[in-house]
């Protein structure tokens, strides 16, 4: 879907982002152009990996179809998925995503642990498109 | 503490879906303010019209759209777009030209035509846009952000649903009042509880609808509003639009991550708490001194944050706050004596106006059933999507 946000597969699947060479800031999305940290001169933005697993911070879901451009069959029900944020300790942030399919609110808790998995966001006769995310670690769906 | 402004002037048009354009409902406002102010406005300085990006290209100058509705007299003309913030800068500019000599007297305006549904961002593939793209990505309406705060208030402070349900139907007794308001209906805690999940915790009833409307302000120099026969005006004392400070670390609309704090220690004060105090900072007043205040309930659970990050309460004890009934009328701080946006709905540039619309009635004892006996100071309070802060201080 986006350029460089993710990378690998299965167990080596990693959200990338990138941290700055003077101050240490990590980003994601991922920052090429400026370092946002306003105390630093700016530095070198260098992609990194950040942690496979964190906790969550929250979570919620969507039971009604969102507007375009989330791109989803019209002529087909509505199927909600959940949506958890969750934090990274080593990078202390807290990161968006949709989760596996099949993980309802009912299933999560604040502080639950969560893992980065490779996934579906959409396809059609020509493209995948490709995204991550959250699944509750134990968990082999 | 700065220098102060009166408002001589306040109006709207009531809220609904109304099915016309916002220069209509901009320019309905707009004449109540003036009536109201007992101005011409052939006699006003300058305009200033806090921007749709919903109507078409005019939204885009406001300023500009309402001074051509209401007859071009030359005046000083400004457009400002901050989203939900737009109104308050609007105010703010306003306030600055006032200040500064530039003008005696400003036409603040602010008017939407909200589409059906969710809100959601202008068409194109623009991945480079933040709101876009969480769009596209994730499909993270508003309402999800709204439901990933409650659940969080949830865990970190034991909230429980039929918390947020009181706040409904605290704030629909208000609205019912409130002949601007869309929805005059009081909603119980049994409706809001069987009204249909939305974004889990949140029910349609926590959550704010679109809306049409339209508000505006008359703003003066105290000068002027004493030479006009205004001695006793409603004065406004502080105007905050802050931004954040890096990093935030609260998941924000439209962000699909926070900063990292890895590298750079958070300040102390989350966001909207900052608003709040700079507000404060400026006005010399502080939450024990206030009358009452008016705040962006865009859901149920927001409303309760808003308490703690006005410091109504400490962290964790605004349900509390709102189950002992100090926020609801007759308590020790009532909170959307409006009806607030639950019962008006969004029209994104007219509402930071309209709560300044509804503390100037509620200072001047002109609230009818709504009003909060002896009210002397108000705080409005809002934040509008990419980091835009915005509070404001009223004082009588
Ligand atoms: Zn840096």
């Amino acid at each position: 879907m986006v350029e460089g946000w993710f990378t690998g597969d299965g167990d080596d699947f990693r959200l990338l982002g990138t941290r700055c060479s003077a101050c240490g800031s990590v980003f994601f999305p991922r920052e090429d152009t400026f370092c946002r940290n306003p105390g630093c001169q700016g530095g070198a933005l260098a992609e990194v990996p950040l942690s496979r697993r964190g906790r969550v911070w929250s979570y919620t879901d969507s039971r009604y179809r969102p507007p375009s451009p989330y791109v989803t069959e019209p002529e087909l029900p509505w199927e909600p998925y959940t949506l958890i944020a969750v934090e990274l300790a080593a990078e202390r942030i807290v990161v968006l995503g949709q989760a596996v399919p099949g993980i309802t609110v009912a299933d999560l808790a604040v502080g639950m642990e969560v893992e980065a998995v490779p996934g579906v966001l959409h396809e059609d006769a020509r493209t995948t498109w490709t995204t991550w995310r959250w699944r509750p670690t134990g968990v082999t769906r | 503490m700065t220098a102060e402004v009166a408002v001589l002037g306040a109006g709207m048009h009531p809220w609904g879906k109304w099915g016309r354009s916002f220069v209509e409902y901009g320019v309905a406002a707009a004449r109540a303010a003036l009536v109201d102010a007992g101005v011409d406005w052939r006699d006003v300085d300058a305009i200033v019209g806090a921007d749709t990006v919903r109507g078409g290209y005019p939204g885009y100058v406001a300023g500009a759209t309402f001074a051509r509705a209401l007859g071009w007299q030359g005046a000083r003309v400004t457009s400002v777009y901050a989203a939900c913030a737009s109104g308050a800068q609007a105010i703010g500019a306003a306030r600055a030209q006032i200040l500064a000599g530039l003008a005696d007297v400003v036409l603040v305006v602010g008017a939407d035509a909200a589409p059906k549904g969710f809100f959601r961002p202008a068409g194109g593939d623009r991945p480079d846009d933040p709101d876009w793209l969480r769009f596209r990505v994730l499909g993270a309406t508003n309402p999800t952000y709204f439901g990933l705060y409650a659940r969080r208030r949830m865990a970190v402070h034991g909230d429980t649903p039929e918390d947020f349900a009181q706040v409904k139907v605290k704030n629909s007794a208000m609205g019912a009042l409130n002949p601007n308001a869309r929805y005059r209906k009081r909603v119980t805690a049994q409706e809001v509880a069987a009204s249909a999940v939305v974004a889990d915790p949140l029910r349609l009833l926590d959550i704010c609808a679109t809306s049409d409307g339209g508000a505006a302000l008359v703003l003066s120099s105290l000068d002027f509003a004493r030479r006009h026969g205004v001695a006793r005006p409603v004065r406004i004392s502080a105007v905050s639009t802050v931004s954040p400070r890096y990093p935030t670390t609260v998941l924000d609309l439209p962000d699909i991550a926070t900063d990292s704090a890895a590298a750079v220690e958070p300040a102390g004060e989350p966001f909207r708490a900052s608003i709040a105090h700079a507000a404060y900072e400026e006005a010399g007043v502080g939450p024990d001194d206030l009358s009452l205040a008016e705040v962006y309930d865009l859901s149920t659970a927001l409303e309760l944050q808003w308490y703690e990050d006005l410091g109504l309460c400490a962290e964790g004890e605004a349900a509390k706050l709102l189950r002992e009934g100090a926020t609801a009328p007759g308590g020790r701080i009532p909170v959307n004596p409006s009806g607030g946006l639950s019962s008006f709905g969004e029209a994104v540039p007219a509402q930071a106006i309209a709560q300044v619309c509804e503390v100037t009635w509620q200072l001047r004892g002109q609230a009818g059933e709504r009003q909060v006996a002896g009210a002397r100071v108000a705080v409005t309070a809002n934040q509008g999507l990419f980091g835009h802060g915005s509070a404001v201080v009223a004082v009588r």
